[in-house]
């Protein structure tokens, strides 16, 4: 058997997408009125659910709390039923633990975190399904819940990710262009400014090439912005409606 | 503009799991003709014609384009190559399928798709929201894509309609599959066989001979009688190979035997081993390098290899009989137990790994037959039957052939015709052969390649100029054979300040013009050498850039890669520096030439000078070289003479060895080994280097044993040893023995190969007695020094690394091609200087010359005639003839003939003359003249008799 074809010489990949397109993106927020904020996000079929509690008071142990600024506290799982195969433990495995300090880095750089000295933010990401680009669809979803929670922002953070095949860059890769074992990067940017906020890369990519696989996953981050904005400024025209305003 | 669609699979992966995939269908995916209004701007690479000017089908007379189905494309492809077929519009689901089945079809179809003026296009059906077809309960996947590829055709003939009102523009679906027509005629689709189309164009009779005959039903006029036994499924073939009932190994026919073959187990190094399989029904179909399962026969019918030689010329296959009548003849000659080999049979092919073969038609004695026999060139090979309209024309050409299939019950495999190359005997159709048997890639460099060189007028730029010293000042000269125009290396002797000589050793900076990664480069990569046969040149790198940019011709400006030492004057190196650099050659020299220059008193010049200075330090380094262990090893060489006109050789002279060469190739080795070393220093794991490795000492019994019959003694424990043994063999009666030793010295070698550094720890050069060693100094001709080039670049910190320059993986794959192309490269041009050598006899006539006696076996003796480096055999027994006694001594090498006793070294005369009788392997064929043996050797006074008498009297094979 020849192995799966990522990219046809026509351009386009397994799931008829071309190389810079992304999946179908749809999102909410406020999908719970218990929480401060709350979003959920599709990205084809990686489905994150996240929720965001704060600012408030230090939990737990007072000693954690920072003189300048809030603490941001994230907390990463994956729902039992979210891949092929059921998984043993929702949470608290390596995996797990590394995707909360990512998402920790990530928001500690886009909030304004010195607004709300000796304080708590707490993140909940969950994943019910995963397909691919799990960490940008939390990082995304969180975004939309942060905003929800009206905390404030330096700016949006959207994430994607890009892989490399065959000399072309692809962005938003799927779980079967992740399972093929290219290099992998995900890039969160807060897209205004173009700074970046997380920058991480599996496997090994020749750092010709980097350049370009940093421009499609920045341009496709772009691209995510454009959505979430579009879902924002939706959310805040309902909500002022039912104001009444 | 996306459609989004999800959709569930189901898979076996251990257990059944639950895969969940998106699909995307898209409206914007363009029909591929151009001019299409409808998607417009889609359009992307070779497109259909608007108004395709087919060739006139008298089935379809309107304007059409073809829609193949998988099978098609699998089997016709010779068919779809032609240029008489164009518009052909492949579907994804379609490539999908061949892709899984057959790689090298599904690269030669995107070899075709590449071309412009074939105008195929590959529409992505799949992923087309018109013509995207899910799977449906009860259906099977083959099944399922007929359907797929049935509704991409209606959209087409739906879509083409909407192009305009009046255009009768159609798509023909071509089919081999009934089942498949009768379905699309029925939803109103246009549908042939393959058969039929190109039957139909009458304008391309010759296209139907290309098609592939795959016999089903009704087509095989041979009796049903079978012949072999039924190849077992892959299914059951795997399962006893993991049982251990079967052997896997790669078939390997014999030359002499087309009755007898061998398998080449696959696996660890002490199993590796051969089997012997003999009789056609042992070996059942399989052809030469094929992959195949064997089953061991039980002891008792095991038998020792054969020393008969057997041709295939029956050209009947009725004769079931004398097929028997031939193995047993095979049989009888097991002679004792310790001979016997362990035999088997095949029981199944792996892996089919057929190419498509050179050779002559054997027309069929039935006049208005269509079916004709084939005989490949190469004798390993089975004669194939295809079928054929045009055979008077091809009678007495070279043509190309595919095999198609073997069914079970036929004697010979089932083939196509391809192409006509040429006459037989004609020079350009024989080197053609000689090319296309030995794999050398010798078309044209295609336009992407071209598109890669740099523009004329060329000139050196400022650009260029950057991590480049400018060594114009200094007296380069190069030294090269007469009429070379790709000089790649110049070289320099200078005296410096402090009375030590400065040396330098400057490269064509190949690298520079070849980037890595692109067309050019991977064209390079692919051809990994320069072929010279005897009147042609096959480039590695095109024309401008090897016999103009890179070739470091006097008295303009090269850019060049150089290698620049100090040395004192014992030919120590003090100081090694590597540098790229632009030089101004101040001459080209011919070995002669720069000879004449050392020699004359009066020449006092700078170039002279300089010619001396390097000679001298040249003859030191040769001499260390020598006390380290270096071998000297001769190969008999000739070079031809040709008629500037006609190009035939008219006369052949071995080469002669001036001081000149040796001083070139003492400073080209000594460069090689200081690059070696900088590179291996620099990239440990991924250095491209050169090795030849020590022969184990078995290879040396032959030598040794030869030596022994002159009372000499060659000691091969190490290469000093043997060098040293060699010098010392020396017979002053016989002043060519030397030449003789070293000659079969050169036999017991190994072959030397590339290597990545980071695959391998032995590095050591047998040959050159040197521990680390590659190839840096011929980069217009060998690709693996341009690798080189660019790692030590990379090294100086003269220009940027790329990722797969520090991959040793990609490394190893490089090497190995390079490694084949060289072997095959050699063999080339060993078959055209056979050519050659049988042209010139041809117009020579009969001559006879002296020989001397190489090897000595069983029934003949291989002599070699110092003349012409010519090495021949003189066959002692032939089939239709009373034999000669003869006794062999395999102790020392010796044969007696009636009273005759031939040692090895032994000085003869032989009648050298063509033989042509077979016009498909043209021969040299030698026989004895002196000393005289009644019955058995032949008078000069023979030559001039009448033909049929010479006949009787020659000997041969």
């Amino acid at each position: 058997m020849a192995g799966l074809e990522l990219l046809s010489d026509q351009g386009y990949r397994v799931d008829g997408r071309r190389a810079g397109e992304l999946r179908k993106i749809q999102a909410r927020m406020g999908v719970f009125a218990q929480a401060d904020g709350s979003a959920y996000i599709e990205q084809g079929n990686t489905k994150a659910l996240a929720v965001v509690y704060g600012p408030h008071e230090i939990r737990g142990s007072r000693a954690r709390a920072l003189p300048d600024r809030a603490l941001v506290n994230c907390q990463y799982s994956s729902a039992t039923f979210s891949t092929g195969e059921r998984k043993r433990r929702p949470h608290g495995d390596r995996k797990s633990c590394e995707m909360g300090l990512q998402l920790r880095q990530t928001f500690e750089a886009a909030i304004l975190t010195q607004l709300h000295p000796r304080s708590q933010i707490d993140i909940y990401v969950q994943v019910l399904q995963a397909d691919g680009g799990t960490y940008s669809a939390c990082v995304n979803a969180a975004t939309l819940a942060v905003l929800d929670a009206g905390i404030p922002m330096r700016d949006f953070v959207c994430a994607c990710s890009a892989g490399f095949v065959d000399g072309t860059a692809l962005a938003d890769l799927s779980h079967v262009e992740e399972a093929a074992g290219g290099p992998q990067l995900a890039l969160a940017l807060l897209p205004a400014s173009g700074q970046i906020a997380l920058l991480e890369m599996d496997a090994r990519l020749h750092e010709d090439h980097l350049e370009r696989v940093l421009e499609t996953a920045s341009r496709a981050a772009r691209d995510v912005h454009t959505l979430l904005d579009r879902v924002v400024r939706q959310h805040v025209c309902e909500a002022s409606l039912l104001l009444g305003d | 503009m996306l459609k989004s669609k999800t959709f569930l699979k189901k898979t076996r992966a251990g257990g059944v799991m639950k895969v969940v995939r998106e699909h995307y269908l898209r409206d914007d995916i363009g029909c591929g003709a151009a001019g299409c209004a409808a998607c417009s701007g889609a359009q992307e690479g070779p497109a259909l014609e608007p108004q395709p000017r087919d060739p006139a089908s008298s089935l379809c007379p309107l304007p059409h384009y073809l829609l193949p189905d998988t099978n098609v494309l699998l089997h016709q492809i010779d068919v779809l190559e032609d240029p008489a077929i164009r518009n052909v519009i492949v579907l994804q689901t379609v490539l999908h399928e061949v892709r899984n089945r057959s790689a090298p079809v599904y690269k030669r179809i995107r070899d075709v798709a590449s071309h412009q003026e074939k105008h195929f296009y590959t529409f992505t059906n799949e992923h087309h929201r018109e013509t995207y077809v899910e799977q449906e309960k009860g259906e099977n996947a083959n099944d399922r894509n007929d359907r797929a590829i049935r509704v991409a055709v209606k959209w087409y003939n739906e879509h083409l309609k909407k192009l305009s009102e009046d255009s009768q523009l159609q798509v023909i679906f071509i089919t081999n599959d009934r089942k498949n027509k009768e379905k699309a005629i029925e939803e109103g689709i246009p549908a042939f066989t393959c058969e039929e189309y190109v039957k139909s164009l009458t304008a391309n009779p010759e296209l139907i001979d290309r098609l592939a005959c795959l016999s089903e039903e009704g087509k095989e006029i041979e009796s049903g009688r079978i012949i072999f036994s039924e190849h077992l499924p892959l299914s059951k073939l795997q399962q006893g190979i993991k049982s251990g009932a079967y052997l896997q190994g790669t078939f390997r026919a014999s030359r002499e035997n087309y009755l007898e073959a061998t398998v080449w187990v696959h696996g660890d190094d002490e199993e590796n081993k051969e089997i012997i399989l003999q009789g056609l029904k042992n070996l059942n179909r399989a052809i030469h390098e094929d992959i195949v399962a064997v089953e061991l026969l039980p002891k008792s019918l095991w038998v020792a290899p054969s020393s008969v030689v057997l041709h295939d010329e029956g050209p009947t296959e009725e004769d079931a009989e004398r097929e028997e009548e031939k193995e047993n003849l095979l049989k009888t000659k097991a002679v004792n137990e310790s001979m016997l080999k362990p035999t088997g049979r095949v029981v199944g092919i792996i892996k089919r790994n057929w190419r498509p073969y050179c050779g002559m038609l054997s027309r069929s004695d039935i006049k208005e037959s269509r079916r004709h026999l084939f005989t490949p060139a190469d004798k390993r090979i089975p004669r194939i039957r295809i079928e054929t309209r045009q055979a008077s024309a091809l009678e007495g050409r070279r043509i190309i052939v595919a095999v198609d299939g073997w069914p079970k019950n036929s004697r010979y495999p089932n083939g196509h015709f391809v192409r006509n190359l040429g006459d037989a005997g004609d020079k350009e159709t024989e080197t053609e052969v000689l090319l296309l048997e030995h794999d050398v890639p010798h078309q044209a460099f295609s336009q992407a390649v071209l598109s890669f060189l740099p523009k004329m007028p060329w000139s050196i730029t400022e650009n260029d100029m950057k991590n480049r010293e400018d060594l114009r000042h200094l007296c380069v000269c190069s030294v090269d054979p007469p009429g070379c125009t790709d000089i790649d290396d110049a070289l320099h002797c200078r005296e410096l300040k402090n009375g030590n000589l400065e040396v330098g050793v400057h490269i064509a900076d190949v690298s520079h013009f070849i980037r890595p990664g692109n067309a050019l480069d991977q064209e390079s990569a692919r051809r990994g050498t320069t072929v010279y046969l005897c009147e042609k040149r096959i480039d590695m790198v095109p024309e401008l850039l090897s016999s103009n940019l890179c070739s470091l011709r006097c008295n303009v400006d090269r850019l060049a890669f150089s290698c620049i030492w100090e040395m004192n004057h014992k030919a120590e190196i003090l100081k090694t520096r590597f540098t790229k650099s632009v030089i101004n050659s101040k001459a080209s020299l011919t070995y002669a030439e720069a000879q004449m220059r050392i020699d004359s008193a009066t020449m006092n010049d700078d170039i002279t000078t300089s010619l001396r200075g390097l000679n001298r330090l040249a003859k030191i380094l040769k001499k260390q070289r020598i006390e380290k262990g270096a071998l000297t090893l001769s190969s008999p060489e000739v070079r031809f003479h040709m008629d500037s006109e006609t190009h035939d050789p008219i006369d052949l002279q071995t080469k002669e060895l001036r001081e000149t060469n040796s001083m070139v190739e003492e400073f080209m080795l000594l460069a090689n080994i200081s690059v070696a070393k900088k590179i291996h220093e620099e990239f440990s794991e991924h250095a491209l280097l050169r090795k030849h490795p020590a022969p184990p000492p078995s290879n040396y019994e032959i030598l040794v044993k030869a030596a022994k019959s002159k009372n000499l003694e060659i000691r091969t424990d190490t290469a000093k040893s043997l060098a040293d043994s060699l010098d010392k063999a020396e017979c002053p009666a016989f002043p060519y023995l030397n030449t003789l030793l070293r000659i079969l010295a050169t036999r017991c070698m190994m072959q030397a190969v590339y290597f990545c550094s980071g695959m391998d720890n032995d590095f050591h050069h047998y040959g050159l007695a040197s521990p680390i060693y590659t190839h840096f100094t011929s980069p217009i001709r060998r690709y693996a020094d341009i690798i080189v080039h660019r790692l030590l670049a990379v090294a100086i910190g003269a220009d940027s690394t790329y990722p797969e320059l520090t991959d040793k993986h990609k490394l190893a794959d490089i090497c190995k091609n390079l490694n084949f192309r060289h072997k095959m490269a050699q063999y080339a041009q060993r078959a055209s200087v056979a050519f050659h050598t049988q042209l010139f006899f041809k117009s020579k006539g009969i001559v006879s010359e002296d020989a001397y006696i190489l090897f000595v076996r069983k029934n003949a003796i291989v002599v070699l005639i110092p003349k012409y480096g010519l090495e021949g055999t003189v066959f002692f027994d032939e089939k239709d003839k009373s034999k000669p006694r003869l006794t062999y001594d395999d102790e020392i090498p010796s044969l007696k003939i009636e009273d005759t006793v031939f040692h090895i070294f032994d000085k003869v005369k032989v009648k050298i003359m063509l033989d042509s009788s077979n016009l498909q392997h043209q021969k040299i064929r030698m026989s004895l003249v002196e000393p005289q043996i009644p019955g058995i050797s032949t008078d000069i006074s023979d030559m001039d008799m009448s033909e049929p008498e010479r006949k009787k009297k020659k000997y041969g094979k």
